[in-house]
């Protein structure tokens, strides 16, 4: 079948794995070699870690499993590990006579799956197609979501087999391809011979997220099902009823997943829960001036909200709510954005925490964020923060310009949410066009407002910038919003300058800017003491967003944000 | 005749070795990976090791003889020997081992 296929894989796993033991001892060697083959495994024995690892080199894909000791005289076996570990990915066994637990827990930390003690016994070694079976997984599971469903079911396929014992080849069990969860190994190889990147992530587009929105409400998704999300959110239960198999088939995407769309129904519950709140907040922040006439447009549309116009004053405030803005802007962006725009709010990074306060957009963003989800929340953002543009607002629309429109320090009220910032966010549903560039225009646009995001204001958390990948966290810009507001200056702290340090990437795929509070301070998201401001739940959205991040572009966001 | 008496002997030399706390539960492991195709396993595990081992204990010696005494090898070399014969199930000598290695650590060099 696929690849997979040449190399002797194991037909009937467990039996069949291909073993490659690296030891000085050849005494061991020899044992192990023999138990091994005892257990139906292919083995291949080694004396010196450079020997070994040549050996992977030349034959990639060309064993399952690696077990090493930890003491050999060429190399340290940690070293050898995570060798192995970095270019091949394969699931690593250390081994030793010392079973100290300062040695195994170095042993996990440089990755190893397991540690097993020296005299090692027949049973010990019988299991270790586990972490092949393991690995093997959670690279189906991720092949999935780049290759969808298909490649999923495929893999299925191999399950049966080493169930059954010896069987055939994997050639012949991937025909069968019987459907079961169990993905064999046999067909994860294949899938993973087909997809490069053993971590496809999916990107949360605009247009993509406008289809699940509608999809959404199609089922009957509801904000008053509120109730649901905060228990959802608790304990991540409820997002079956809204049944992401059943967005999934409305959206009819090829390429989805079930897992994706469950978690970003996930996200989006979230961050629909926080624009409740926000909602409630309503409090003219000051700082967060929304740039809402430039949301206001969009608020129309979705993604209008680019127009994330951090009133010149709340530009130079430090609070920069980038994630409000961009909030806004992923708002916004649906509109103006087809692609994937994420909201790159360049966080100003440069200024440390800024506590950007994107007063203004955010007024904004509620607003647009709602729009997108269908759900008219916004129109009282303008006033409050209201909530953070629904985390649902992953409209990747690069908040670029988050920052500097944020800066929404906004001294002027929010109310008024047309943010005179000068930061306007960039046309941000112009540019989303471009997301990167954009961002980093705006961002070049925001540097020319002094938008210090006040590192005064800095108090609001850098977790704008999470916030902002976060689109769970909206949750969190609520709160951050909240205190940005306080914190935020209303002298409208020039932002820091955005720089481009603001980039905010917000990549967090869906969610950008959800922060959607306009306190959401754009926190330099490189700033993890910022980060770790960040309420819990941003973290949380930090992950999933994570998962849907875009590397490349969020590099940035990355760094700040996972630390 | 002769055959079976041979038999008695080996069988109560090795018990007496299980007795004496020579040899351990690993090396029954060793003879239940020893089949009918392999039916000299355990003897070629044996003796692999003791040429493995012969080198080792040359080495040690060696360093025994350095003075100062170089604990820090000679804790090396006492891990490796430890780890061989742990793998044939010599107890008694692991043991022995783990206590040579315990007085590297303290520096004692008359243990």
């Amino acid at each position: 079948m696929e690849n997979g296929f040449s190399s002797p894989r194991n037909d009937s796993f467990p039996a069949g794995l291909r073993v490659l033991v690296v030891d000085d001892d050849p005494t061991w060697l020899k044992i192990l070699e023999k138990m091994l083959k005892r257990c139906s495994y292919e083995v291949t024995t080694c004396g010196l870690a450079r020997d070994a690892l040549n050996l992977l080199r030349e034959r990639k894909g060309g064993y399952d499993i690696v077990i090493s000791d930890v003491f050999m005289p060429d190399m340290d076996g940690f070293k050898l590990l995570e060798h192995v570990g970095l270019e091949m990915d394969l699931p690593v066994i250390m081994m030793s006579v010392d079973g100290e637990t300062s040695r195994v827990m170095k042993g996990v930390q440089h990755g190893a799956c397991d540690y097993l003690l020296k005299p090692i016994r027949m049973k010990e070694l019988r299991n270790i197609w586990q972490h092949v079976f393991r690995k093997k997984i959670h690279e189906v599971r991720d092949i999935e979501i780049l290759e969808g469903i298909e490649s999923f079911q495929m893999t299925r396929n191999g399950s049966d087999q080493y169930e059954d014992g010896h069987f055939l080849c994997g050639e012949d069990l991937t025909l069968i391809k019987k459907r079961k969860d169990i993905e064999s190994k046999h067909d994860e190889k294949d899938n993973g011979d087909n997809t490069s990147a053993k971590k496809a992530r999916v990107v949360w587009s605009v247009e993509l997220h406008q289809k699940f929105v509608k999809a959404v409400n199609q089922i009957g998704f509801d904000t008053t099902s509120l109730s649901c999300f905060y228990r959802a959110m608790t304990s991540n239960v409820c997002l079956a009823e809204v049944g992401p198999k059943k967005i999934l088939d409305l959206m009819n995407v090829p390429r989805l997943t079930r897992e994706n769309v469950a978690s970003h129904l996930q996200k989006y519950r979230l961050y629909l829960s926080r624009l409740q709140k926000g909602n409630d907040f309503n409090n003219p922040v000051g700082m967060i001036k929304q740039s809402d006439s430039p949301l206001s447009d969009s608020a129309g549309s979705f993604g209008s909200q680019n127009s994330i116009n951090l009133q010149p004053t709340d530009v130079s405030n430090g609070c920069y709510g980038f994630s409000v803005s961009s909030l806004v802007l992923h708002n916004v962006d649906p509109r103006s954005h087809d692609g994937d725009r994420k909201i790159l709010v360049t966080t100003p990074v440069a200024e440390p925490k800024r506590g950007l306060t994107v007063d203004a957009p955010n007024p904004r963003k509620p607003r647009i964020s709602q729009m997108e989800f269908g759900h008219p929340l916004a129109p009282h953002f303008n006033d409050g923060f209201s909530h953070l543009p629904m985390p649902g607002q992953k409209q990747l629309t690069r908040a670029d310009y988050p920052q500097p429109a944020r800066a929404i320090s906004s001294a002027p009220s929010l109310t008024e949410r047309e943010i005179g910032c000068p930061v306007k966010i960039k046309p941000s549903r112009n540019d989303y066009g471009s997301n990167a560039s954009h961002v980093n225009s705006t961002a070049n646009a925001v540097d020319s407002i002094p938008l210090q995001t006040k590192t005064n204001s800095t108090n609001h958390h850098v977790s704008s910038t999470s916030s902002m990948e976060n689109q769970g966290l909206n949750m969190n810009c609520l709160t951050d919003v909240e205190s940005s507001r306080k914190n935020i200056n209303l002298g409208m702290p020039p932002f820091a300058p955005l720089d481009e340090d603001l980039q905010v990437r917000f990549v967090p795929g869906d969610y950008y800017m959800n922060l959607g509070l306009q306190n959401i301070e754009v926190p330099e998201y490189f700033d993890p003491s910022l980060l770790t401001d960040v309420p819990i739940h941003l973290n949380d959205g930090l992950r999933f967003d994570y998962e849907f991040y875009d590397p490349t572009e969020y590099s940035l966001i990355d760094q700040s944000l996972f630390i | 005749m002769e055959r079976n008496q041979l038999r008695r002997q080996v069988a109560l030399t090795r018990q007496s070795l299980f007795d004496q706390g020579f040899l351990d539960e690993q090396f029954i492991q060793l003879e239940e990976l020893q089949d009918d195709a392999n039916p000299n396993f355990v003897e070629e595990v044996v003796s692999l090791h003791y040429r493995d081992s012969a080198r080792l204990i040359s080495n040690i010696e060696k360093a025994l003889e350095k003075n100062p005494l170089d604990f820090n090898k000679l804790d090396g070399y006492m891990h490796q020997f430890k780890g061989s014969s742990s793998s044939i199930g010599a107890k008694k000598v692991k043991a022995e081992c783990t206590l040579f290695r315990e007085y590297c650590k303290a520096g004692n060099g008359e243990g």
